[in-house]
């Protein structure tokens, strides 16, 4: 039987039960945030009326207005509070039988709140390490196969990149922007791709006065197919791994900025955000410091059981 | 060695050059500077718009923000490729060659004055948490790796990647609500490092006070290192005690305990005691996210501050010192390697 690469590493992964256990996490992060108003929200789910049956949760309040009251029946999400709808009157609420985790300093749910929170998290890891991601490769690839000036050049830069003090720069770069979560995607991207720009740049140094480098130019191959289609995939194993350690990392800064004041704009729900009430209200208010933090965390350890997972499995000293 | 080190500290000079100068260009071309700041202030006095714009250019004049940020054209057709570079960056960068990192915007005090006073404070937390990562983590790291496989190793490696994934923040915030006042335990101090009095007290109740200030942010500071630098020692061990001078070492018939101690742990010292190289910077320049949290008016503390209240010289002062740190940090961690083992040499 064919057994390619991946293949190989799949089936060294499936064998370490932590890191499938935080691959399963994963996947199931991702459908809490991909279901999000299903989940929590005070739009129904469901809203059987003459019209048949429809779901509420992508209507307008005034639409809703329209049609819940001649409804025959509706079905609102398992936690029926939007994550931004303001109770002045149940703030800061420890959790109860109504709001499972409490209530913050406006009244909203924290629940509601943790589960659209999950959407920010996940997508500024995603967004922040496919950008650093994809400008490593490409700087790698290009300062590792041509060498010369051109290889001079970005070893310099990736050098002078590595010198900052990273949380510090971020700090400062978002202070003087706009507060936005694509611009702490960017800024987290930027800061991140040295990593994987020394990794891939050293897998080609290696790889390029290999016999299969010379056959692909003798055949007539361009330099863009031979770097691209010929030796970045076998670079592919450790950027994936560091891929993934690379997105534990950026959850963790995007929560500490919002922790700091300086993530995602209210009134976007972030768990940063929630754990940084708590300090101020640091006499009584722990479900506000432990449900945030207890979702970063689980995410963060999530992703770093699989990077650990992936790192052995294309360790070629285990594979054998 | 001494051509090597002059080399390496000649390349340092135009890393630290590109370094100030992205730093510098980030926060001088975003919008808003401190004279947009002193005007908003102004406006809530109730000043006349006149009188504000004149204000204003007194205040650009005053902190030399008249001048463009990189290249001076104006100045260049009147006075030549001298006028290019009256600008506000290459103006900074002759006042640091001379060591001067100007004065702070907001209380025009000296940068380097404002710093120093901030640098025991972050000592004293960075190098007993240090010292006690090392005093710790050596150990552990040992320990798991001559114990591999067995059912204390895995605790104890689970333990630690529990510990790495733990984010300081959460943790610093948690132990506060629980441990700190408030409606549950009060165990700990919870502001700054000193009680209120402490000037007043003796000796030994001053220590005792400090070292009870120190408990928490120095065990949130710990913790992660911690973890690291073991499973890094752990590594490390595991490699060595794999290598054929191992088994020769134990076939000879020497004990068990002089081939860990003796042969083996030696070895696996290299990566460890190069790590401390790196920690040059993270001594000197704090941890922005603990000290604001503990409210300890350190150097993460300064520059946290810096950033919120523009404070453009004290900025670009802490990310040069900083920035320097980390150059000297590689440059000892290379040394070190030189140092502790007899097989890598630079010449």
């Amino acid at each position: 039987m064919k057994q390619g690469y991946w293949h190989i590493v799949w089936r060294q992964f499936r064998k370490r039960r932590l890191a499938v256990a935080g691959l399963y996490l994963i996947v199931l992060l991702f459908l809490v945030a991909i279901l999000a108003p299903f989940i929590a929200g005070n739009k129904p789910i469901l809203i059987w009326s003459d019209d048949g049956l429809k779901t509420g949760v992508f209507m307008s309040d005034r639409e809703l207005r329209d049609i819940v009251p001649r409804a025959r029946c509706t079905i609102y999400p398992p936690i029926p509070y939007s994550p931004t709808q303001y109770d002045l009157e149940e703030r800061l609420e420890p959790p109860s039988g109504k709001h499972l985790l409490g209530t913050d300093d406006r009244g909203r749910d924290i629940a509601s709140r943790m589960v659209h929170g999950a959407r920010i998290s996940l997508s500024v890891g995603f967004v922040a390490v496919s950008i650093f991601v994809a400008l490593g490769i490409v700087t790698g690839s290009f300062a590792g196969y041509y060498g010369g000036w051109l290889d001079a050049l970005i070893s310099r830069i990736i050098e002078v990149w590595l010198c900052f003090p990273t949380l510090f720069l971020i700090l400062a770069a978002l202070a003087v922007l706009p507060q936005s979560i694509y611009i702490i995607m960017v800024v987290i991207g930027l800061t991140g791709w040295t990593g994987v720009a020394r990794l891939v740049r050293g897998e080609f140094l290696k790889l390029r006065p290999q016999d299969f480098v010379a056959a692909s130019r003798a055949v007539g191959a361009g330099g863009g197919r031979i770097m691209f289609r010929h030796i970045l995939p076998n670079a592919l194993g450790p950027v994936l791994v560091s891929a993934t350690f690379g997105v534990a990392a950026a959850i963790l800064v995007e929560s500490a900025l919002s922790f700091l004041g300086f993530g995602v704009p209210p009134p976007t729900p972030s768990w940063g955000d929630t754990l940084s009430q708590a300090r101020n209200y640091m006499d009584f208010a722990w479900w506000l410091a432990l449900f945030p933090g207890m979702a970063i965390f689980v995410t963060i350890t999530a992703y770093n059981l699989v990077g650990e997972g992936l790192r052995d499995s294309i360790d070629p000293r285990l594979t054998q | 060695m001494r051509t090597y080190i002059i080399k390496r500290l000649l390349l340092c000079i135009p890393t630290l050059f590109g370094i100030t100068l992205v730093t510098f260009l980030i926060i001088q071309l975003a919008p808003g500077s401190p004279v947009e700041m002193r005007l908003r202030a102004l406006a809530g006095a109730g000043m006349g718009e006149e009188v504000t714009a004149e204000i204003i250019e007194q205040t650009k004049k005053l902190y030399g923000l008249d001048k463009p940020v990189l290249f001076n054209t104006t100045a260049f057709r009147e006075k030549g490729i001298g006028g290019l570079f009256d600008a506000r960056y290459w103006i900074w960068l002759r006042k640091v060659a001379l060591l001067d990192f100007g004065d702070s915007y907001k209380d025009h005090r000296k940068v380097s004055e404002k710093i120093l006073e901030r640098v025991p404070v972050t000592l004293q937390l960075s190098v007993i948490s240090i010292f006690l990562v090392y005093l710790f983590a050596i150990p552990i790291g040992v320990y798991s790796s001559v114990y591999h496989e067995s059912g204390s190793d895995k605790v104890l490696t689970l333990l630690l990647f529990v510990l790495y994934s733990l984010p300081s923040f959460w943790v610093a915030t948690m132990l506060i609500i629980f441990l700190g006042g408030g409606e549950y335990l009060n165990i700990f101090p919870i502001y700054g490092l000193s009680s209120e009095g402490a000037e007043n007290m003796g000796a030994w109740a001053w220590l005792l006070d400090r070292l009870w200030h120190l408990v928490l942010p120095v065990g949130c500071l710990a913790y992660g290192s911690l973890a690291v630098i073991s499973r890094y020692c752990r590594v490390g061990m595991l490699d060595t005690l794999r290598q054929d001078y191992i088994r020769t070492a134990r076939a000879k018939g020497l004990s068990e305990k002089i081939v860990i101690f003796k042969h083996a742990f030696r070895n696996s010292l290299i990566p460890i005691v190069t790590l401390l190289g790196m920690l040059l910077p993270a001594l000197l320049g704090g941890s922005i996210i603990i000290e604001s949290i503990f409210s300890i008016p350190g150097m993460g503390q300064l520059a946290f501050e810096a950033i919120l209240s523009r404070d453009y010289p004290v900025v670009m002062g802490i990310a040069t010192i900083s920035a320097i740190l980390t150059l000297l940090g590689i440059l000892l961690a290379d040394i070190l390697y030189a140092v502790v083992d007899p097989r890598i040499s630079y010449e």
